[in-house]
């Protein structure tokens, strides 16, 4: 078990999940008789969840600061219908249509925001009554219709890579962005190695960082492998290479910047950052800002892959998104989660729906096990929590040194009562 | 009669550990029936701790020693079983919900049922008997929190008798009260001793116990010191509860210290804070201080006197309304109106609440550490974590932190150690005054010599120290000037050398004379 965090860091929670998501697809691409992991399938996967992804993204921030988004999927539904009917009526070209869509989300969010961040009203019942409203808008805008994108609008939810080259039997597009995505990476574990020298930290074992590197090498490999190989004029998918990017922008923000960190201050603990100097209402405002133009941008994905906008998109996605968010482990008090986290959160959701339709399971059926899966997933959370263990490899290295570091939920409490000895409340 | 032997609750040398802390340490208690028995004690003495033992909240098996409760033993497994024998505690944060009505509080858990549900008619009609007995004409059906808080108090004793009781405790009962309404409650309980009902009141406000206490216990450090029987129809002497208070010796828990002061660096004039709710009260009045440069400052005074406050509204007006006054920093004003700027003017506060107000425990060191100057080391809005990791380093080292790694996570190190790292925080924004407020609050006897040592170099260095602690050794220990600070006014200034513990406990108690239109 050593070993493994060694190999890890310090998140195993998030491995934990990560493992469980290759246990599914194992899982059903065996009782399906190989359906699950094939090229086709895995882009259908990709295109399927990527706004879903996208809103997860968004929706983590939002947790983390101790707030809720439940409009998303309305101002989704919203811009997307501004946008379909700005394209046909008044012909305006794509980019301009994302644009447009773009701004239309980041004012539906300041408004939002404001609320939440200025009139001090909880972001639970403002987006709920964003949720109605948005919806409203909607209808009101399309008149309840349904109206057509353009072909080039489509690219964004549904396009794939040019093909281009010498024949390699791969598509090159994704073989290229497979290579350059494995220089990427152990480039960054080089580099990482050598700050952690140059400062005189803790330097990792060779080993843990060799093994790491092979490993990326494999694991990236097979997809572009995987990506790559399907039916031609296929690669790896637009609306994927857009979350993948997506995904690296926002687990930058959130990790490596001030306003990052500020985020998990306001999260972990709203007093101590305000004390520390930290704008809290700035930081909310942002989020729920942030958080709408995500929308926006989930709903522009959503009409490109349906060719067109109609008055009941989005509808849940705001639940589907929350549901990715806890999965990945995020808390429900604020101040924890990941980007990462919730993706791969998204992910186990999309697999077990996208498994089950395979077997031929009904959505009744598939309903029922996602509400259970949400729910072991937190439970198993929270029982962690009280073991004091770190992750769900955990449960496989009960005993171990990670329970004796952690303070138990008595010592705290029982230290507490020792702060204020005088205090009786 | 009651006579000497008519004792309604008899505690034997009671012990009560916590891990690290000895909070009780054979404390014994005597109450005669129906006499109104007050509790003395300085913050953190134990007080507190003995009445939760009493009443249930550390229940029975969890501390050392007897209780004898009306001649039994008593065996409290929680509040409920200590609530059915008659003894009620009255806390000093009220347990009252301000959505309710006065009669919907009064039953709250005891309700008084009918055949079909809560009887409320008949709820009500004793909610009016019980708020007779107490003084209170008010309509049953009004919301608590149309009330003000000495009503409220008067409602929480009504709740008390509504349970049949036999002994009172109160904790602090009038400290939130003016005078009107504090001379009203102590009638009020005089007026129960008539009626056989038995007190314990512990309080702060000296003048109060000398005019309404029987007896008085004094308790120090854990243990209890002595009992004073009052003789009918005479006044104890304040200056005898002062000295059993602090009556201790000042070992050499204190580091040597030269001071080398400079010019005053930080002044404050007339500074005038509203409460941030009430706004008709004033928690911070007039105070006119000075801090020079390599001087630790200490701010005396008892809890709820509002130094945390003047703390706080002047570290960026994080806490109150802002009323009038001037803030000079190395002779030139400042007005800093948020904790950034406070931040940015190299003002630093140090929280007298590590958990609620300093720490995100969620965190580990390193982030810690740089997270109340972020800027310092993020080039264009990005964290340079090589340099956080340097700087988490370079504290983790001047300070001795004791942990394998800066990447643990504050919620595993000790007290002692998340202070420092609470330190290390705000001496990472490189500020010229730093407030310390309660510094050494539970920490261990040794990391509070580690603190004092650190609070010396700092000031060496050329800083200035407001020290705020409830302790009075410490200050007299720590600091080169104290200030006392009674109910929200600067009451004295005393050099160290002149400060005893008489002397500053004579200020901390004074009622300040400030008119009611300072505003």
């Amino acid at each position: 078990m050593g070993a493994l965090k060694d190999l890890f860091g310090g998140s195993l929670r998030q491995f934990g999940m990560l493992f469980v998501l290759v246990g599914l697809a194992i899982f059903f691409n065996l009782m399906t008789g190989g359906l699950v992991i094939t090229p086709t399938n895995m882009m259908n996967l990709l295109n399927g969840n990527s706004y879903v992804l996208v809103l997860a993204i968004g929706m983590v921030m939002v947790i983390v600061i101790g707030h809720i988004d439940l409009s998303v999927g309305s101002v989704a539904a919203f811009v997307g219908i501004v946008v379909a009917i700005a394209m046909r009526d008044w012909g305006i070209p794509w980019w301009a249509g994302i644009l447009l869509g773009l701004a239309i989300g980041a004012v539906c969010g300041a408004i939002q925001g404001f609320w939440v961040a200025y009139m001090g009203i909880p972001g639970f019942i403002v987006t709920l009554a964003g949720y109605m409203f948005f919806r409203g808008a909607n209808q009101f805008v399309g008149k309840s219709l349904t109206v057509p994108v353009p072909k080039d609008f489509q690219f964004l939810g549904n396009g794939y890579l040019p093909e281009w080259g010498p024949n390699t039997g791969l598509n090159n597009s994704t073989l290229l962005l497979g290579l350059i995505t494995i220089a990427v990476l152990v480039w960054l574990q080089l580099r990482s190695r050598r700050a952690l020298v140059k400062i005189n930290a803790e330097v990792p074992p060779f080993w843990v960082t060799m093994t790491r590197i092979v490993l990326m090498v494999i694991v990236v490999g097979w997809l572009t492998y995987m990506f790559g190989s399907g039916r031609p004029g296929t690669s790896f998918p637009v609306p994927g290479l857009v979350l993948v990017v997506l995904v690296i922008i926002y687990s930058f923000i959130t990790q490596r910047t001030v306003t990052g960190r500020h985020i998990y201050a306001v999260g972990g603990n709203r007093l101590a950052a305000e004390l520390s100097g930290v704008n809290t209402r700035k930081i909310y405002f942002l989020v729920m800002l942030n958080m709408s133009v995500l929308s926006a941008f989930a709903g522009i994905m959503f009409v490109g892959r349906s060719t067109a906008s109609g008055p009941f998109d989005g509808v849940g996605w705001e639940l589907d998104a929350i549901a990715a968010v806890f999965i990945g482990g995020a808390a429900v008090s604020g101040g924890v989660g990941t980007v990462i986290g919730s993706i791969i959160g998204g992910l186990v959701m999309a697999v077990l729906n996208n498994g089950l339709q395979l077997m031929s399971a009904g959505s009744d059926v598939t309903q029922m096990i996602k509400g259970a899966v949400l729910l072991a997933a937190v439970a198993l959370d929270v029982w962690q929590k009280r073991q004091g263990q770190a992750s769900i490899t955990g449960l496989f290295s009960r005993g171990n040194k990670v329970a004796e570091t952690t303070p138990t939920e008595t010592a705290i409490l029982e230290e507490e009562a020792v702060t204020n000895p005088g205090d009786l409340r | 009669m009651p006579g000497e032997s008519d004792l309604i609750l008899e505690m034997k040398s009671i012990s009560k550990e916590f891990p690290g802390v000895k909070a009780l340490d054979g404390v014994s208690l005597r109450v005669r029936r129906g006499e109104i028995h007050a509790i003395c004690g300085e913050n953190g003495a134990g007080k507190s701790t003995l009445m939760k033992v009493l009443s249930g909240v550390h229940p029975h098996g969890t501390y050392g020693g007897d209780i004898f409760y009306d001649g039994q033993l008593a065996t409290f497994a929680n509040i409920r079983s200590s609530e059915h024998a008659g003894i009620v505690i009255i806390h000093q944060e009220l347990a009252l919900i301000p959505e309710l009505s006065i009669t919907e509080n009064i039953f709250l858990g005891n309700e008084v049922r009918g055949a079909f549900g809560i009887d409320w008619v008949r709820a009500r009609q004793r909610a009016r008997d019980l708020m007779a007995r107490v003084g209170l004409q008010d309509d049953p059906d009004t919301q608590i929190k149309s009330i003000g808080v000495g009503k409220q108090q008067l409602v929480e004793i009504a709740k008390a008798i509504s349970k049949d009781v036999k002994l009172l405790i109160l904790d602090e009962p009038t400290a939130a009260l003016n005078e009107t309404d504090s001379a009203h409650l102590l009638d009020l309980i005089r007026e129960f001793k008539g009626h056989g009902i038995t007190c314990i009141m512990i309080s702060h406000k000296l003048n109060e116990i000398a005019a309404i206490a029987d007896s008085i216990t004094i308790i120090r450090d854990g243990r209890s010191v002595e009992t004073i029987e009052v003789p009918e129809g005479e006044r104890v002497d304040e200056d005898r509860i002062i000295r059993g208070m602090v009556g201790r010796e000042l070992t050499s828990r204190y580091p040597d210290h030269t001071p080398h002061i400079g010019e005053v660096l930080f002044e404050v004039r007339d500074w005038t804070v509203r409460h941030p709710e009430v706004t008709d009260r004033l928690v911070c009045k007039n105070s006119t201080f000075t801090i020079r440069r390599g001087e630790i400052v200490g701010f005396a005074g008892l809890m709820g006197a509002g130094r945390t406050e003047l703390a706080r509204s002047l570290f960026g007006r994080s806490y109150g309304t802002y009323v009038k006054g001037q803030i000079f920093l190395d002779g030139k004003e400042i007005a800093p109106k948020n904790v950034e700027q406070a931040i940015e003017l190299h003002m630093a506060y140090v929280t007298e609440d590590r958990k609620v107000l300093g720490l995100n425990l969620l965190d580990d060191i390193r982030t810690t550490v740089v997270s109340a100057e972020l800027q310092q080391i993020s080039p264009n809005g990005v964290v340079d974590r090589n340099a956080e990791f340097t700087a988490a380093e370079k504290y983790r080292r001047e300070l001795r932190i004791k942990t394998p790694t800066v990447n643990e996570g504050v919620i595993k190190l000790s007290g002692g150690n998340q202070q420092k790292v609470v330190v290390a925080k705000w001496l990472f924004t490189e500020p010229d005054l730093l407030i310390l407020d309660e510094p050494t609050r539970g920490i261990d006897v040794g990391a509070k010599y580690e603190m004092y040592g650190i609070m010396n170099a700092l000031a060496d260095q050329g800083k200035a120290i407001m020290m705020i602690s409830s302790e009075l050794p410490e200050l007299l220990g720590t600091c080169d000037r104290i200030y006392t600070v009674s109910q929200g006014a600067i009451t004295g200034c005393l050099d160290v050398a002149e400060a005893t513990q008489e002397n500053l406990m004579r200020l901390m108690t004074l009622i300040p004379n400030t008119s009611k239109n300072a505003a």
